[in-house]
């Protein structure tokens, strides 16, 4: 699928840069080129996917979906994490987005499961984990950041926390404006869609490219196996470590991911770097900042911790499964 | 004409209201700019996602960042009638 990629990156390796063939500078340059290449087409591609089948769902949508039917409380969360890949999401939007759910009469848990699954299961890091292992992995990605917000609205349910909601989120009076859904033709849709794809790319390019171009040097320059002592299987710790580091690094998503694989090659498990990317995607210091407007420091700190061992457990779990 | 961009101050509100603001500015209209940040009075436009794009109190759409040129169809309508 990718051969002309290498033929093209081959093409400027040798005739156009003439960095002789077989030299480790040549490898280095070739990989880079075909890496960046091939990682770009595949983000584009399932971003574009991802944001179109969006352009069916919003939150409006979602809300009335999970309030209007009376259905079985396990159902509502499976259904609000499921909701949470599909519907566009901004982490400006997580406060608006909370009120609105509990003011429409959803249980906080419920509210909870949509609100983990949405950046935890991460189109970017979706398709870059595609382009870099393969389908298993991604799917692995999709199906285990499902379970920790299925998992973790319904104990966060079961614990019966709305009094740590900040007291005016209850107050508050949502405009009953039945929200027109804007029509939309496929055309409109279609260029919608390319529009955002090529926004959230522009956004997050330089991240891919920097983490690539870490990973180059890594592959170059330290030794295979250099990390296993401290962040290999025999570590226990290694994979809460690689979570608790993951928090404050939001913004980095997109490089970390182009790193994992120098990370194995290094010797680090992949259930410690799936860990650490999703702690990075998830777990998000700006994130918890917006939150505290709608909840108390107590909530707050619960929610940190369940999605924080879910992570860490998930990291077990994967170092087990794939080692 | 008085126009709101609803959302908590990140960089999308921002760049709608820029948006928003070249739009008018391109086709001369009248407009006061306002960023809403109070997240009260967001709610009472019944909006879930930011950035959302208010022209006199008429809720526009919400949740992405529209174009200058989109916008302009929006202002020229809102305008016309």
């Amino acid at each position: 699928m990718f051969l002309p990629v290498q033929k093209f990156a081959d093409f400027l390796t040798y005739s156009i840069f003439k960095i002789p063939q077989g030299s480790k500078l040549s490898s280095a340059v070739n990989f880079f080129i075909f890496d960046t290449i091939k990682i770009f087409i595949l983000l584009f591609v399932i971003v574009f996917i991802i944001t179109f089948i969006r352009t069916f769902f919003s939150p409006e949508k979602t809300r009335d979906i999970l309030s209007h039917r009376k259905q079985n409380i396990y159902i509502a969360h499976i259904l609000a994490a499921l909701l949470g890949i599909v519907t566009p999401f901004c982490s400006c939007s997580a406060v608006p987005l909370f009120i609105g759910f509990v003011e429409a009469g959803i249980p906080l848990g419920v509210t909870f499961s949509y609100l983990i699954a949405a950046p935890m299961v991460n189109e970017v890091a979706l398709g870059l984990l595609y382009a870099n292992f393969g389908l298993k992995i991604a799917i692995i990605y999709v199906f285990s950041g499902e379970i920790i917000a299925i998992v973790s609205g319904i104990l966060i349910g079961k614990l019966n926390l709305e009094r740590y909601v900040e007291d005016y989120v209850f107050k508050i009076k949502v405009a009953n404006v039945q929200y027109q859904e804007e029509k939309k033709t496929l055309k409109k849709r279609m260029s919608e869609t390319l529009e955002f794809t090529v926004q959230l790319i522009k956004k997050v390019w330089i991240f891919v490219v920097v983490g690539i171009g870490i990973g180059a040097f890594l592959h170059g320059y330290i030794p295979t196996g250099a990390l296993a002592k401290i962040a290999g299987k025999n570590n226990p710790f290694a994979v809460i470590f690689a979570t608790v580091l993951g928090i404050p690094l939001y913004s980095n998503a997109a490089g970390i991911i182009p790193l994992v694989s120098e990370f194995k090659r290094l010797g680090v498990s992949m259930g410690t770097s799936l860990s650490f990317m999703m702690s990075v995607t998830a777990l998000s210091l700006p994130e918890m900042i917006l939150l505290r407007r709608v909840l108390k420091p107590r909530l707050l700190a619960i929610f940190a911790a369940i999605v924080g061992c879910g992570i860490i457990i998930t990291g077990y779990l994967f170092n087990l499964i794939l080692e | 004409m008085v126009i709101k961009v609803l959302g908590g101050g990140c960089a999308n509100c921002k760049k709608l209201m820029e948006n928003a603001k070249k739009a008018a500015e391109e086709l001369e209209i009248q407009a006061s700019f306002e960023e809403v940040k109070d997240i009260e009075k967001i709610m009472s436009y019944g909006v879930m996602r930011t950035p959302a794009l208010v022209v006199d109190e008429k809720l526009i759409f919400s949740g992405r960042v529209a174009g200058v040129e989109e916008i302009k169809e929006v202002l020229k309508k809102e305008a016309g009638k």
